[in-house]
């Protein structure tokens, strides 16, 4: 029925099939949706977050996205800038986790601020000293260049390539979207660590607060560094799902290697400069603050297991699979080993966001805890439904992976 | 860094005299009657309902006296760390009287001040204000009113000091920053909390600050806070500065 809307030469499950698999995500979609109204209409007193949790699910699961998210501007920065060529294979389908990580985290964003309609005032009258300034600004930038460099996809799509309007504003848009990759890769560069300084730049909040490198908290590079070692896990992990879940090869295996080596290679950068961070903090920064640094691990649940799950478990475990080219060429020992890198910057992501919160800085102050309500965690599923339901039909109608048909066709043979 | 103190300006503080207070909760009741917060909401709670000042009772061991600790927006001076944070400048310290600003209407209720702020004496409006029947008879005029989805917090009376320097514009006073008192120190039935200007050397209030016995709460971090405490009581002062009453060494962070 829409095969007319398929690229030439992919093979794609029947329409109905096709809909079955959409329905519980549209189903879950319209629920999140119903929660996010409900927050927006009724007010934010549908969530669980209060004076002390201040920021809670939203914005942990927000920071995971958006370092996950930058495996679009990496993929795009090694590709483009670095000419590793083998990227292109997968850059379309980078391109679309990233528009889709980004245009949900500022759609939950959107819920999640008291004022939604004052939006503009950021623009209007920054505070260039806030961090949160240059979040935005980044954040703002850098969606629209998803958006353009998403594009160029839908315009190839069979029957819109039949206008030759759209032919040629496409080979225009192709032309200059190694500009695009770059102001990309600058401005993501700059959200992220903004993101980082965030929480670094926090003086109230010794747990959180680290130590300047030229204008910058060290978390403002942690963070950088870390969302770039993990965004290739990320591409590699979600092409390795599509692949199961469509039954179609769609890389070639060299593919996959290339990004387990950069993904690895960078991930033992961090896991060095967030062990030597994590030093001058316990021994230095804590200190001067006035604050022992075993203190922040009297509080059930937060021991210093977290600290070693983060740095050791889901940092240089993974980091050292993913490097080592024994255990990068197998498949039973990649796949896990880049959902585990993953994992490591969702769980840094939780320490700087929800342990930060829930230690209390005041000794008469109780250690508090925080559990999201339904409107919390729909809102974030409909984020979920939403890209699950875009990437399918991005799959279905875009060439997301260019060596798809040369796989299939020599599968075939 | 905030902007230099004017010239000829005041840096307007307070202590509380811990020793004196009793926790009769009176400073936050005319608190919330004098700057028009709202009734809590049918839900709300201790954490997420709307408290400009709240009293904290302290306990220790061993001490058969609990102490009650005022805690309001603790009014911070060289490095404030909300209103450095704050992406579209809702948070503004006036360097003609040191007093930290809160402006709601510029509020996009994103609440990172909340997540800067170390005394946690900032609250979001989580609800709609609601003043039922003619309750709304008695919001005080000179307070604006806030809307949901914004942050408040205490401003030492702002609107009073308004009027000082009105007043005082009106009768041709000179320069001199205006007196004026907080509604909380009016209310206030101990004489705990002294209100004035830290730099005049000449105050009440600067004299108390700069006795033994003072202290700031978390004094280790910095903020210049322009909220000071007193006591006699030594288990008292080491938990104001994060530490715990037994004197471990270790404090909180």
């Amino acid at each position: 029925m829409d095969e007319r809307l398929v690229p030439r030469g992919l093979v794609r499950a029947p329409l109905s099939r096709f809909l079955l698999w959409l329905v519980p995500w549209a189903a879950l979609l319209g629920v999140g949706l119903y929660a996010a109204y409900l927050c927006l209409a009724v007010g934010l007193n549908q969530t669980n977050m209060d004076n002390r949790f201040a920021f809670g699910l939203w914005i942990y699961l927000d920071l995971t996205v958006i370092a996950l998210g930058a495996g679009a501007f990496f993929t795009g920065f090694l590709l483009y800038v670095m000419k590793k060529r083998e990227l292109a294979a997968v850059i379309n389908s980078a391109v679309v986790i990233g528009f889709i990580c980004y245009s949900g985290a500022v759609a939950i964003l959107a819920i999640d601020v008291g004022q939604p309609l004052r939006f503009w005032f950021t623009f209007w009258h920054p505070n260039v000293h806030s961090m949160l300034t240059e979040v935005t600004f980044c954040l703002t930038c850098y969606l629209t260049i998803l958006a353009i460099e998403y594009l160029p996809l839908v315009l190839k799509n069979r029957q819109l390539k039949k206008r030759p309007s759209m032919l040629l504003f496409e080979f225009e848009l192709h032309k200059v979207m190694a500009v695009f990759a770059l102001v990309g890769t600058v401005l993501s560069f700059f959200h992220q660590g903004s993101l980082g300084g965030l929480y670094g730049v926090l003086q109230g909040r010794p747990f959180a607060f680290r130590e300047s490198l030229a204008a910058w908290p060290s978390t403002f590079f942690l963070f950088i560094l870390s969302a770039a070692a993990v965004g290739p896990s990320f591409v590699l992990a979600t092409t390795w799902v599509v692949s199961k879940v469509s039954g179609r090869p769609l890389v070639k295996p060299e593919v996959f290697d290339l990004l387990a080596r950069v993904s690895g290679s960078l991930l033992v950068v961090y896991v060095l400069a967030k062990t030597v961070d994590t030093l001058v903090w316990i021994n230095h920064t804590s200190f001067q603050l006035g604050v022992h640094p075993a203190r922040f691990y009297d509080f059930a649940p937060f021991g210093t297991w977290a600290l070693f799950a983060e740095i050791v478990l889901l940092g240089l475990v993974p980091a050292l699979l993913l490097v080592l080219p024994r255990t990068r060429r197998d498949p039973r020992i990649l796949v896990p080993a880049a959902f585990l890198a993953c994992a490591g910057v969702a769980t840094n992501r939780f320490v700087m966001t929800v342990q930060t919160l829930a230690l209390p800085t005041l000794a008469f102050d109780p250690f508090l805890s925080y559990t999201p309500s339904w409107q919390e965690v729909a809102s974030f599923l409909a984020v979920l439904a939403y890209g699950v339901i875009l990437y399918s039909l991005s799959f279905r109608y875009l060439n997301l992976f260019p060596q798809e048909r040369e796989l299939a066709a020599a599968s075939e043979v | 860094m905030n902007a230099p103190k004017t010239p000829g300006g005041a840096r307007y503080g307070m202590v509380i005299d811990l020793d004196k207070c009793n926790g009769c909760g009176a400073c936050a009741v005319a608190c919330a009657v004098e700057n028009n917060v709202p009734p809590a909401a049918e839900r709300a709670n201790e954490r997420n309902g709307i408290t400009w000042l709240r009293v904290h009772r302290v306990e220790a061991p061993g001490e058969a006296r609990a102490a009650f600790v005022p805690m309001m927006c603790q009014q911070c001076g060289e490095k404030t760390p909300c209103a450095s944070v704050c992406p579209q400048n809702a948070v503004e310290v006036d360097p003609a009287s040191g007093i930290v600003a809160q402006i709601p209407v510029r509020c996009l209720g994103c609440r990172y001040c909340m997540a800067a702020c170390p005394y946690h004496a900032r609250s979001f409006n989580w609800w709609d204000p609601d003043w039922p029947g003619r309750l709304t008879e008695t919001l005080n005029p000179e307070v604006s009113t806030r809307t949901r989805g914004v942050v408040e917090k205490c401003t030492f009376c702002s609107h009073r000091l308004q009027s000082a320097q009105d007043a005082q514009a009106a009768a041709g006073g000179d320069a001199k920053p205006p007196a004026y008192t907080p509604a909380c120190a009016e209310a206030c039935p101990a004489g705990a909390i002294v209100f004035g200007d830290l730099d005049d050397p000449e105050s009440e209030v600067a004299r108390l600050a700069h006795a033994p016995g003072s202290f700031r709460l978390l004094e280790r971090l910095k903020t210049g806070a322009k909220v000071y405490y007193r006591t006699e009581r030594d288990w008292v002062r080491r938990l104001a500065d994060g530490g715990t009453a037994a004197g471990d060494g270790r404090t909180h962070g």
